[in-house]
């Protein structure tokens, strides 16, 4: 069980293996193949798993059981979905661009992948590990936009376009909040590489660290990251009482499950994003002077802190899709131009004084 | 130069385009059609196209006997389905000249205000769901499940009820209707706050609904505009008070008038009329009198000749029944008077300049029932 606390004993072992038996190039393309097939695997747990959970979530803030027919406590019900959503006909409209329509699910699908790639999921744990890790992933998370405007576009439906022209007011703008908010806490760590941001956080999470700023900087990511997956109360691209599914009200089968998948995989990604940048990452939740605690915590494996944070991240952005109504168009980016970013920009200025008087933890 | 500039600049300017809202589309409630059209988000007019679920039920008034009248009539407006019935009941028994026994009366008051509360419950939820927050759908479908429990234990049927006919009530009322209503009295003041909570004083909602869509009181009475959206602003278009019938003359309330006359006063207006009709029930259903549920009558009701005008106040205002008799067994002519055509006519006025999503307030505020538009 040595490897669930760092799982570069694994890895390692793994490379050893394959060293033995063959070529440095060879080992490299097996090695990526190998950690193409695990996000693949990923990616469909995460779809099964958080399209079960938004629904018992949303049923137990609505007072009723969700799926209990498929599967002991309706479990198997996600999985008897997407075997119908293959079943069934992709239907093109007649007017539709048919090249960008089949090609914008994919793009979406894409943003997802690269964005996943980089993210820390436990000690040894990590695919990329660039110098520049969260400019990297908030870029090519900003590129699943681009799939939502060719959806609306190509569809030739006016419902869809009206959805793609806000989604894409919608992302852009609140992109500058997303990577404000982050860069409120690399003025601490110095550093955008994700794995030197995690480590900067063992003797502290930086929302605990950073005083007031880092707090105000993890609501405003919140919100922002909400809007940025394009969830409620900022679900204006899909809309559904306004523009019955917004942007992508053309798709069926297939290519309507990749945009919902892409949308699952995204709030993780923010999620995980939050977790990493605000609440540690992988490191364990440790109280000063507490030995005997601060011991009980480094036995949970980092693998679990992980996915506990991202949890409670994602348990949040459901709770907010279930609670507010949504918010109209022009009030969606005065609450970004006119609040957010002023806030933001002053606790930036903050941040960097308090990092310059070295006052933070 | 600057010619090409300008042909080009006036090119740009956007153009008016249109959109066919329905009559598949998720927050018409219905078949409505509305052709928008629109600038950008921005609406400049707004044309609704009626039609698609017209059933004629005027004309079949003409063939059927005035017992039959008021099963047609569930089907209008049939989230006040006792309302209706008791618009031809009493338009009928004016002209018979019956006496009706006021155990009756009392009867249909408290379940005119029960069918009221179901209405304005389901009227909640789904004004919620249009503007984005599922959830209290489910809530306001949680606590109307009560009151069409107590309809079921009653009459049997849970929404097209037919509990009327001319001359009283096709039974007598459960033995566990009294406490029923009670139980669910306690339970409804206790849930009525949770709406405001959820909803009412939710900053986004309240962004959402304050000055959008406002009509005028003038516009309001020109438009004929009546019930909570004509009240939320300022016409004093009760029919419970001014022109009682039933019980009505015998409780108290207060007529809900509020004069912003946006979305969200129209919202308040049916959120404090639940609280109205909780008080009425109260003050009723303990004081139900003894006696006949129902006073026989003919088997065959003959109308004598001659004009018959009731109205009465449904969950959306105004409802009219004009009977033209000519003394057979069916009426001659018969023209229903329904609210919500007429609050829709003034739908256009309301939301031009708004946006689409403000359009959808527009309209849950307006609570239309399109089968009652159409008939």
């Amino acid at each position: 069980m040595k490897f669930l606390y760092d799982f570069g004993y694994l890895t390692g072992s793994i490379h050893e293996w394959l060293s033995a038996r063959m070529d440095p190039p060879v080992v490299t393309l097996v090695e990526t193949i190998i950690v193409a097939v695990c996000f693949m695997i990923l990616f469909a747990v995460l779809g099964l798993v958080l399209v079960y959970a938004e629904r018992k979530i949303s049923a137990f803030f609505q007072q009723r059981l969700g799926p209990m027919r498929v599967g002991k406590w309706g479990t198997a019900q996600t999985i008897a979905d997407v075997i119908k959503l293959l079943f069934k006909e992709p239907l093109v409209n007649k007017d539709a661009d048919k090249f960008l329509f089949n090609l914008a699910p994919y793009i979406i699908m894409i943003s997802a992948f690269l964005a996943i790639a980089a993210l820390p999921f436990a000690k040894g744990l990590h695919a990329l590990d660039f110098d520049i890790g969260i400019f990297y992933v908030s870029a090519v998370s900003s590129l699943g936009v681009i799939g939502i405007l060719l959806a609306g576009w190509s569809s030739s439906n006016k419902y869809s376009l009206i959805g793609a022209m806000r989604s894409g007011a919608q992302i852009i703008s609140y992109e500058l909040s997303v990577g404000l908010s982050l860069l409120t806490i690399i003025v601490l760590t110095g550093s955008l590489q994700l794995s030197t941001i995690v480590e900067s956080q063992a003797d502290g999470w930086w929302i605990f660290k950073g005083h007031l700023p880092a707090v105000i900087a993890f609501l405003i990511f919140m919100i922002a990251s909400t809007a940025e997956t394009n969830r409620g109360p900022f679900d204006l691209a899909e809309a559904e009482s306004e523009l019955t599914a917004g942007f992508h009200t053309e798709y069926s089968g297939m290519k309507f499950a990749f945009f919902f998948l892409a949308e699952f995989a995204n709030m993780f990604i923010v999620a995980a994003i939050g977790a990493t940048v605000f609440l540690g990452g992988w490191m364990p939740f440790y109280i000063g002077g507490f030995t005997g605690f601060n011991a009980v915590m480094d036995f949970i494996p980092p693998i679990f802190w992980f996915l506990g944070k991202v949890a409670f991240m994602i348990f949040m952005m459901m709770w907010f899709r279930w609670t507010f109504p949504r918010l109209r168009i022009d009030q969606l980016l005065t609450l970004e131009w006119k609040y957010l970013l002023p806030i933001n920009l002053v606790n930036i200025v903050v941040m960097a004084f308090i990092g310059l008087m070295g006052w933070h933890f | 130069m600057k010619e090409i500039e300008e042909q080009e600049i006036q090119e740009l300017e956007s153009q008016e385009y249109f959109i066919n809202m329905g009559p598949q589309h998720p927050s018409t409630h219905g078949v409505l059609r509305l052709v928008l059209s629109l600038d950008g988000e921005i609406i400049r007019k707004v044309e609704p196209h009626l039609g698609y679920i017209h059933r004629s039920i005027e004309k079949m008034c003409e063939h059927d006997s005035y017992q039959q009248i008021i099963h047609l009539t569930d089907r209008m407006d049939y989230l006040s389905c006792h309302m209706l019935n008791e618009a031809v009941c009493l338009g009928v028994e004016n002209g018979l000249e019956v006496e009706i026994p006021e155990r009756v009366k009392v009867i249909r008051t408290i379940i005119s205000e029960l069918t009221r509360l179901s209405s304005h419950q389901l009227w909640w939820g789904v004004m919620g769901m249009d503007l984005g927050a599922i959830t209290t759908f489910l809530y306001g479908f949680r606590d109307r499940e009560m009151i069409t429990d107590i309809f079921e234990e009653t009459c049997g049927a849970r929404l097209t009820m037919s509990y009327n006919i001319p001359g009283g009530l096709m039974f007598d009322i459960h033995p566990n209707f009294q406490k029923r209503t009670k139980d669910f009295i306690v339970h409804f003041k206790k849930k009525l706050p949770e709406y405001d909570k959820l909803l009412s004083d939710n900053v986004i909602f309240r962004e959402r609904t304050r000055g959008i869509g406002v009509l005028s009181k003038e516009d309001a009475i020109s438009y004929g505009v009546t019930g909570p959206s004509g009240r939320g602003s300022g016409f004093s278009c009760d029919v419970r008070k001014h022109n009682p019938y039933s019980a009505y003359p015998k409780v108290e309330f207060r007529e809900i008038l509020r004069e912003e006359g946006d979305c969200f006063a129209r919202y308040k207006c049916r959120i404090d009329e639940m609280w109205e009709s909780l008080n009425i029930i109260d003050q009723l259903i303990d004081n139900i009198p003894e006696g006949d549920y129902k006073v026989q009558t003919r088997t065959v009701i003959k109308l004598p000749k001659g004009e018959f005008y009731q109205k009465v106040e449904t969950a959306r205002g105004e409802f009219g029944v004009y009977i033209i008799s000519d003394g057979m067994k069916s009426p001659y002519r018969l023209k229903f008077r329904s609210p919500g055509f007429s609050n829709l006519s003034a739908l256009d006025k309301m939301s031009r300049g708004c946006k689409i999503a403000d359009l959808v307030a527009i309209m849950s505020t307006l609570d239309l029932v399109i089968p009652d538009i159409d008939r």
